[in-house]
């Protein structure tokens, strides 16, 4: 390898890094001021690429020439910098003091319905914008070309930079953002108008997430697959920077820029990957990423179960209700079985994340990492060990937990936004290897014929296996949850301090809980793999954790049962609505929000809390 | 509820004593699914053409004295969607057969529920090979030019074009990395002396073009053998626009030429690339010319490939239909098991070993046309002789 | 044998020395009262001592064995137990249940599995909150007490482990007066029947000097008088730094 290769290969590297701190470095702005974590800020990228690409192409036809091309790029910007605004207004500063649970299902409900939104006011199609006037001819760099407006890209990274450093430091509002990035307390004492302040944050981050959309646009068809490609890498750059620092997401897009242009070299398929292994790596060696300081999570923030008096009643009703459940195939069709069978498999799934959010606190944004592990455990049995179901379904759980073990031992020193951050990079790691490993995992065409023994096969016989397994299951949970076990956890999520004060071993006890909360979920996976008879990567993508989220958000997250009630609500929506419309998405999205805001205790608790008031 | 219903309207049946040959005259009823949201650009062309294709078999009186029902559903894009929404389809709205999706995974999925629920599932638009090879089954066809054989068109190419060292670019995902490996395969069988200088698999939609660009400049490639498409094509063109990467080189490009891809390149299309695609606006045959102008007319828009696949998809479902004299699974599989159908493209066979389709595609150099890419000095490749050997089948089909 | 012996420990936060060789030692059965103006170290060497801060410098041990280092976890399980100046107890459980979670910690239940919590050491917890006066508060949940019944609560958790060595961060803050003396009294009182050595700060001087067999001042992260309360009180630096409120330290006389 030449010299200028590896310098047209640096520079490359650069111009990449550069795009990305353009786009990440609102979001972590904006998480230093508001503390959220906003998964909508790459729909906010995506729509300033847009935007750009369809202003930017009449402004050039009005009058060909640099100004107009820069004076459309940062037209699209300012428009996003508004819908930052709206954004604000109308629903994060509803949420700033919900738990973070809430702050990331909210902004990704905004996600899904920007990307039915996107569809309908752009079009389906993929939208080339023009190039830049001017930089179109490529430059001499030792011997070789490269395009010149990679060159003014290069430049503009640190441009942002400067131009961050410059307001955080010389301007009022600067200093009143660093004030709230380090104590946020203490700027709502010295009794700054808050509101104002969040909201010109949201504006500057989201001015920033439009300017990074529309300069990509002379590289890049503006797409509506952009926003959570974008995110997921953002995503990276804040954690490995730290959280609310700028120059770490400078130095984090930096090393991922240098990390994908000479990675591709040794390992051609490294692109997928790449950033979450970083991400990965990072967090183990410094939990709060290169540059971010410890975050203090006092205790208002740990929402979940507590305690009740067991009911007399609840005996009887949960007897009652196995009855009734089990007699269902006497009348049911077959249909109505089999989403009755994945209702009862997502119920589980969603009440294994219920044992780590809403007894421990451990706030898991990648519980499909368990779900997926679990049902390719029951799919490789039957492909590779030629196992039958009763053989292949005990490996779900049993490779599941051992997945949960090694995540686990990764994400129990973390807490708050960086555990979050860490069980997503895990699940999209999994996912990664599921996508790639093609001789044994099928590639994301994924296994199939994964079909139930012929016993089991009839659609009642498999709703009754599903029935005794997920109910024996959660029973079981739901004794551990009322076991010291159980209660442990819910002590170190309500004072970590008082925990530890009276012995109790926190990061044991959580990586038990994720062992068993894995199982679980993975006994869920391989119940569904029979059920469908396939498995595929998606089960391990991120739509996958976010809906065991989005039910335990609708049933109630203080709630025991919630869970289950958001399972049979959201699998009954999905059945009777989905196929129907085009407008699932914004459906789903719209009713994430309203949950967030206007029943933030879920149906259950909504329930429970009337009976009670 | 539903089967309450179901009771309901038996006992009304009953009651009533609807007569027989009424219940003949019902439409018959056939489940399609696809990803109408997620991939609206072109699965949406594809609607329009199966519904141009319904009206038109409707107005002449529909198939066997009754009219056809297509009961359309969103798919989800996922695997476990789409065979819910498939069980629902057999189970609930009692269609007689299902056809439909478009990415590769779900049609697989789709392939072996139709293997478990024993009923016919045509595969118009995935591309995957595994549907008629590996995961093939009695049950499942499809009619659009796999995976294999398009690339093996494009060999052919490569043969003439005398170049020899090969780059190969390819999204990472099983399309991608299914054509990178059939043609590693067949460029050394077919092209002596070819050898492979260089691979990059860029992951969907996240590619790092400039990098991509200046690995694949670096190991000095006479030819390239490109599998992207979508926002990473558009990216990679550019960036080997600008900096020369397809200079002085030839220029292999699966699907490029296809009307869903060129569109979106607008004047960017890479002239003298050589890639299998649709020139719609250029096929002469009187039977496509009245499809292209009733599309347009009804749609006030441009067919795409997809548009042509539903459109052919519907047309050889109602001759299956009427040949096979009724919708009775066993007389689908062996009215469509070798048949012969006269489509708009011209002869179309089904292959009774794997249930792969004869159909062809279209192989040419990409020109611009104005403001939009088209294709030049075209041809098109009937498939036949491009489709796996027999021996190759019966090693890989698991009946 | 020392119960706890501090030797010289420092600590600061970047700048702020919040600890300067701070060094004292408290015996068995004994109170000691560590006392300052806010923002003086107090909660720093206190959370030192409870291992929730690693001192930068110095030693600390107890029953002679260096703890300096140890977790939380080991303290508590050598014998210390402790109260913070924001009260710490488990919000979603109730009274009872608070310390029946520190006893099946003390008796290393917590990773049982079966048998519901509920119904474990549920006689020793009832005694415990009887012993502080909690008994009607065992069935509420933790989040609808009073302050003062939370730190009274945290007494009976603290009082779970079966400490030697029993730290108590402003025990009485947020309490009515009579209840203060009647809860140090108590602590008094189990401080001698079980040998328990105390150590608790106080803004109240009434509570200081009225329980405190010895008194150390902290000033600026240093201690600038140790005595007996009489000596403290009429200590003249401590005068001087109690100077804007120095009625404080003649209130009792
Ligand atoms: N975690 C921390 N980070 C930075 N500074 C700290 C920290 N904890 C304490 N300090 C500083 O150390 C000094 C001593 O604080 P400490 O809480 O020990 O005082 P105190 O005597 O307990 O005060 P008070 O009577 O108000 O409780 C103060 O200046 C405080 O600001
Ligand atoms: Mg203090």
């Amino acid at each position: 390898m030449d010299l200028s290769f590896l310098v047209i290969q640096a520079l490359n590297g650069l111009s990449s890094a550069s795009s990305l701190f353009i786009a990440a470095c609102g979001l972590t702005l904006v998480f230093g001021v508001t503390r959220i974590v906003n998964f909508a800020h790459g729909s906010l990228y995506m729509i300033g690429a847009y935007t750009a690409a369809t202003l930017v192409p009449n402004l050039l036809e009005w009058s060909y020439g640099p100004v107009p091309f820069w004076l459309g790029i940062l037209i699209s910007a300012l428009i996003v910098g508004l819908l930052g605004v709206v954004m604000e207004v109308l629903l994060l500063r509803r949420i700033y003091g919900a738990p973070e649970l809430f702050q990331l299902l909210a902004t990704f409900g905004v996600v899904l319905v920007v990307q039915d939104l996107v569809v309908q006011i752009f079009g389906p199609q993929d939208i080339l914008g023009p190039r830049a006037p001017g930089l179109r001819a490529p430059v001499e760099i030792l011997g070789r070309r490269f395009p010149s407006y990679e060159l003014v890209l290069i430049a503009a990274g640190p441009l942002v930079l400067g131009f961050v450093w410059f307001i955080l430091k010389r301007t009022r509002f600067g200093v009143l953002v660093r004030a709230a990035t380090q104590d946020r307390e203490m700027v709502a004492a010295l009794g700054v108008n808050q509101a104002l302040l969040f909201t010109g944050t949201l504006f500057l981050g989201a001015f920033l997430a439009g300017l990074g959309g529309a300069l990509q646009v002379p590289r890049v068809a503006a797409n509506n697959g952009m926003d959570l490609s974008i995110i997921a890498e953002c995503f990276v750059v804040t954690v490995v920077g730290g959280m609310g620092s700028v120059p770490g997401a400078f130095l984090a897009a930096l090393i991922i820029g240098q990390l994908q242009a000479f990675g591709i070299l040794l390992f051609p398929k490294i692109t997928l990957v790449v950033v979450f292994l970083l991400m990965a790596i990072t967090l183990a060696i410094r939990p709060n990423g290169l540059f971010g300081r410890p975050e203090h999570f006092s205790g208002a923030h740990a929402i979940g179960i507590a305690s009740h008096a067991p009911g007399r009643f609840n005996a009887i009703a949960v007897s009652a209700l196995l009855v009734v459940l089990a007699a269902l195939p006497l009348v049911a069709d077959e249909y109505f079985l089999k989403v009755a069978t994945e209702i009862l498999i997502l119920a589980l799934f969603a009440f294994s994340l219920q044992l780590l959010i809403g007894v421990g606190g451990l706030v898991s944004f990648g519980h499909a990492a368990f779900f997926g592990l679990g049902a390719y455990g029951a799919a490789l049995g039957v492909k590779w060990l030629g196992a039958s179901m009763e053989g292949a379904l005990p490996l779900a759980p049993l490779l599941a937990a051992l997945g949960a073990m090694a995540v686990g031992a990764l994400v129990v020193r973390l807490s708050g936004i960086y555990l979050a951050m860490m069980t997503l990079a895990a699940a999209q790691i999994l996912y990664a290897v599921a996508f790639q490993w093609v001789e044994v995992t099928g590639g994301d065409n994924g296994l199939v014929g994964i079909w139930p023994s012929t016993w089991a096969a009839p659609r009642s016989v498999y709703y009754l296996v599903t029935l005794a397994l997920t109910a024996g299951t959660m029973l079981l949970l739901k004794r551990i949850i009322d076991a010291p076990f159980g209660y442990a956890l819910r002590a170190m999520r309500d004072s970590q301090a008082r925990a530890e004060a009276i012995g109790l071993e926190p990061r044991t006890h959580r990586w038990l809980a994720f062992t068993l909360a894995g199982a679980a979920a993975g006994l869920a996976g391989g119940l569904y793999a029979f059920s469908r008879g396939s498995v595929d990567p998606t089960l391990l993508g991120i739509p996958t954790s976010v809906d065991a989220l989005t039910m335990l958000l609708l049933g109630g997250i203080q709630t025991i049962t919630g869970p289950i009630a958001g399972a049979a609500v959201l699998h009954t929506l999905r059945d009777q609505i989905m196929p129907l419309t085009a407008f699932w998405r914004l459906f789903l999205g719209l009713s994430i929000i309203g949950m967030v805001l206007i029943f933030p205790r879920g149906l259950i608790g909504t329930l429970r809390y009337w009976r009670q008031a | 509820m539903a089967p309450m219903f179901r009771w309901l309207s038996l006992g009304l049946a009953l009651a009533l004593g609807v007569p027989a040959a009424q219940a003949q005259q019902a439409p018959i009823k056939i489940g399609e699914m696809n990803s109408y949201s997620k991939w609206a650009a072109f699965t949406v062309p594809y609607r329009n053409g199966w519904q141009l294709a319904l009206d038109e078999i409707n107005a002449k009186g529909g198939v066997l004295g009754r009219k056809l029902e297509i009961v359309s559903r969103e798919d989800g894009a996922t695997t476990g969607d789409a065979t819910r929404v498939a069980e629902e389809l057999v189970s609930r709205e009692g269609v007689s057969f299902l056809f439909g999706s478009f990415l590769s995974n779900v049609g697989v999925a789709m392939a072996d529920f139709a293997n478990q629920k024993k009923i016919v599932y045509i595969a118009a638009e995935p591309l995957t090979d595994a549907i008629t090879m590996a995961q093939g089954n009695r049950y499942t066809f499809r009619i659009r030019p796999n995976n294999y054989m398009q690339v093996g068109m494009l060999v052919e190419k490569a043969k003439a074009s005398g170049a020899k060292r090969w780059a190969i670019v390819a999204p990472n995902y099983e399309y991608g990395q299914s054509a990178a490996e059939v043609f590693k395969r067949l460029i050394k069988e077919r092209v002596p002396g070819a050898e492979i200088v260089a691979e990059q698999y860029p992951a969907l939609g996240k590619i790092e073009a400039g990098a991509t660009v200046s690995a694949i400049e670096q190991a000095k490639p006479d030819g390239i053998f490109n599998v992207l498409f979508g926002p990473d094509l558009t990216q990679f063109v550019r960036e080997g626009n600008t900096r020369g990467l397809f200079e002085k080189k030839t220029i292999l490009s699966l699907l490029t030429g296809e009307p869903e891809w060129l569109l979106p390149l607008k004047d960017e299309v890479p002239e003298g690339w050589t890639v299998t695609g649709y020139p719609w606006d250029e096929i002469a045959e009187p039977k496509h010319k009245a499809f292209v102008a009733a599309y347009r007319a009804k749609y006030n828009d441009t067919p795409r490939l997809g548009s042509l696949l539903g459109y052919m998809v519907v047309h050889m479902i109602r001759d299956t239909i009427e040949r096979a004299g009724s919708v009775d699974t066993d007389a689908l599989i062996k009215a469509l098991e070798n048949a012969k159908f006269d489509t708009i493209v011209g002869p179309v066979t089904m292959r009774g070993i794997d249930h792969q389709a004869s159909m062809g595609a279209w192989t040419g150099k990409l020109v611009l046309k104005g403001a939009a890419g088209g294709m030049i000095d075209w041809t098109y490749n009937d498939g036949t002789p491009f489709m796996p050997s027999e021996t190759e089948v019966k090693a890989v089909r698991k009946e | 044998m020392t119960l706890l012996s501090v030797e010289s420990i420092d600590k600061s936060f970047g700048g702020v020395a919040a600890a300067r060789d701070v060094g004292f030692s408290v015996e068995r059965g004994e109170m000691v009262a560590l006392i300052g103006p806010n923002g003086a170290g107090k909660s720093t060497v206190f959370n030192m001592i409870g291992g929730q801060l690693k001192p930068d410098r110095g030693r600390i041990l107890l029953d002679d064995a260096d703890i300096t280092t140890a977790s939380p976890q080991e303290r508590f399980r050598r014998g210390v137990g402790r109260t913070f100046q924001v009260a710490q107890t488990f919000l979603s459980m109730s009274g009872i249940e608070n310390v029946q979670m520190a006893l099946i910690s003390g008796h290393h239940q917590s990773r049982r599995l079966w048998q519901p919590a509920r119904t474990l050491y549920r006689e020793e917890a009832f005694a415990l909150l009887e012993c502080v006066g909690m008994v009607e508060a065992a069935d509420r949940p933790c989040s609808t007490l009073a302050y003062g019944d939370v730190k009274r609560l945290e007494l009976a958790i603290a009082l779970a482990g079966e400490p030697k060595l029993l730290l108590m961060d402003e025990p009485t803050a947020g309490m009515a007066l009579r209840e203060r003396a009647a809860l140090m009294d108590l602590v008094s009182t189990i401080a001698q029947d079980a040998k328990i050595g105390v150590l608790f700060t106080e803004h109240d001087m009434d509570v200081v000097f009225g329980h405190a067999d010895r008194v150390l001042v902290l000033l600026r992260g240093r201690i600038i008088a140790a005595g007996s309360p009489e000596d403290v009180r009429n200590d003249p630096q401590v005068r001087q730094a109690y100077l804007g409120d120095s009625h404080a330290l003649t209130r009792s006389v």
